[in-house]
């Protein structure tokens, strides 16, 4: 729906009002932003030398913040390597013909899919991986976070190869059949690839997911981003900035990451390729191909 | 087994859990509904604003958020909730960063529901000669409402899974007193199991509800 088609041209009385909205719009971005840095001002959160170190001291960047982002990535990284793994196997044991098997993978992955991924880690940390020797001290909370994560976006992933298969027309798996490939065949060397390729954004989507997750791993002691800036924040006495660089880092790459999904996207619908979406919306910041 | 369930208040913490996911839910829907009104609305300074919102909020993490409620807003900059009670003060911070980070999701849920209506149904009410108001209200609204039920359906299952994020800042809920649980006694894969039950029993209905309304008032095209 283009917005263009619902109202006329505005005219001199809708004018003033859009104006005057404009203003009060404005006026709430200011009022709001002169609250934050009164408080601040109170707190002494805006003296020069707490922002400074982010400008002037490499070992800022290199002590905490790069470590941070990092451990961040890294976590991630190993989390959507595995998570595609698992949710191509379940995605496709969903598919399976067997009854037995499809209907294993399905309680695996909508159990996984409505569990919080902060209770697996919790799980994974204090209950298996602090008390075994699977994992040294030191990888354990690396360990217990990428469980979480894989297991969850894992099953994400297999939804998503199962609705990326089943919006192929029909006609794809039917001339397989009919060319004399089996079954087995005709997911292989036709259905999936066309579904891969149609998930393709939805995936780059989900990394945006896994990076943000990652972040819980703080409460396991894992050693991301969140948790080097609150290191960084009692080192420097800066808590606030070192808070508000780690965010602002945060949205500059998962931003970045959603512009390519999208622009990923586009050219798929370009192409004339659909594209799937994940069914949760919260996970899904990819914007539907129709927005206004 | 039945030892765990006598010694702490398993069903308590599953209480608290709701209990923030309802606060939440009801703040992100009012916040939200907000933020897709200025993004959609003819203004475009509401709607930079509101484009800003959305992409601020949706691309941090809510564990950043909850965790510069306590140690950044209320230990530093002295915002404090409720002074009387330090764990009431963490409780009434982590319904408002719920409040803010799913509101980001709600007002997307909406607006994808604006945009399942075609432009062709806009276009008719305009040619009938309905002002925007007038198309609003009886043409393009209730067609919105009801291709939005199963986008604002996975966003209220997962702000019920999120309220476990609150246990980063001490929070009692069902997360935090799992980790309790499994640090004091043997046997955590019951434990996980039991709370991991908890969540599918609260989120399983909620996934029914919205899937079978969302079939139910299907807009048919």
């Amino acid at each position: 729906m283009s917005t263009s088609v619902l109202f006329d041209a505005p005219g001199p009385r809708a004018r003033r009002r859009h104006a005057i909205l404009s203003a009060l719009g404005v006026l709430l971005v200011v009022a709001l932003a002169f609250v934050a840095v009164r408080k601040m001002q109170d707190a002494g959160q805006l003296k020069a030398e707490m922002w400074k170190p982010f400008v002037t001291d490499r070992a800022v960047w290199r002590d905490y913040l790069v470590p941070g982002l990092w451990g961040t990535f890294k976590a991630a990284l190993v989390s959507i390597v595995l998570a595609g793994a698992f949710g191509l196997v379940f995605g496709i044991g969903r598919l399976s013909h067997v009854t037995a098997v499809r209907w294993f993978c399905g309680i695996v992955v909508e159990f996984f899919r409505s569990v919080p991924v902060l209770l697996m880690m919790i799980f994974a940390y204090f209950g298996i991986y602090s008390r075994s020797d699977i994992f040294s001290s030191e990888t354990a909370p690396l360990a217990a976070v990428v469980t979480g994560l894989t297991l969850y976006n894992g099953s994400v992933v297999a939804e998503l190869v199962r609705s990326g298969v089943f919006s192929l027309p029909k006609g794809q798996a039917e001339a397989g059949l009919s060319i004399g490939l089996t079954p087995a065949q005709t997911l292989r060397s036709i259905q999936l690839p066309q579904a891969l390729t149609a998930m393709l954004p939805a995936l780059i989507g989900q990394f945006v997911v896994v990076l943000k997750d990652s972040a819980l791993g703080y409460q396991i002691t894992y050693l991301e981003l969140l948790n080097w800036s609150k290191t960084l924040g009692s080192a420097f006495a800066n808590t606030v900035p070192a808070y508000i660089v780690a965010a602002l880092l945060f949205i500059l790459v998962n931003y970045s990451l959603t512009v390519v999904a999208s622009r990923v996207e586009r050219r798929l619908s370009r192409r004339g390729r659909p594209t799937v979406h994940e069914a949760t919306a919260v996970h899904a910041p990819v914007e539907p191909a129709t927005a206004t | 087994m039945g030892d765990i369930l006598s010694k702490y208040d398993i069903l308590g913490a599953f209480g608290l859990t709701v209990y923030l996911a309802v606060f939440s839910a009801i703040g992100s829907l009012v916040l939200g509904t907000l933020v897709a009104v200025m993004r959609v609305s003819p203004v475009s300074v509401l709607r930079l604003l509101g484009t800003w919102y959305v992409n601020i909020f949706r691309n941090t993490p809510l564990t950043l958020l909850m965790v510069f409620s306590v140690l950044g807003m209320t230990y530093i900059l002295g915002l404090n909730l409720d002074p009387s009670d330090i764990k009431g003060n963490a409780t009434r911070w982590a319904i408002v960063m719920l409040s803010i980070y799913h509101a980001a999701f709600v007002c997307e849920a909406l607006r994808s529901g604006v945009n399942t209506v075609p432009a062709g149904q806009a276009e008719a009410a305009r040619a009938m000669g309905l002002t925007f108001g007038q198309s609003m209200r009886h043409v393009l609204l209730p067609q919105a409402f009801r291709g939005a039920i199963a986008p604002l359906g996975s966003t209220l299952i997962a702000l019920v899974k999120n309220t476990t994020v609150a246990a980063v800042i001490g929070v009692a809920e069902a997360a935090n007193l799992m980790a309790v649980i499994i640090e004091n006694e043997t046997g955590a894969l019951a434990v996980f199991v039991i709370f991991a039950v908890g969540f599918v029993i609260l989120t399983l209905p909620l996934g029914l509800l919205f899937t079978s309304m969302s079939r139910r008032l299907a807009v048919k095209r």
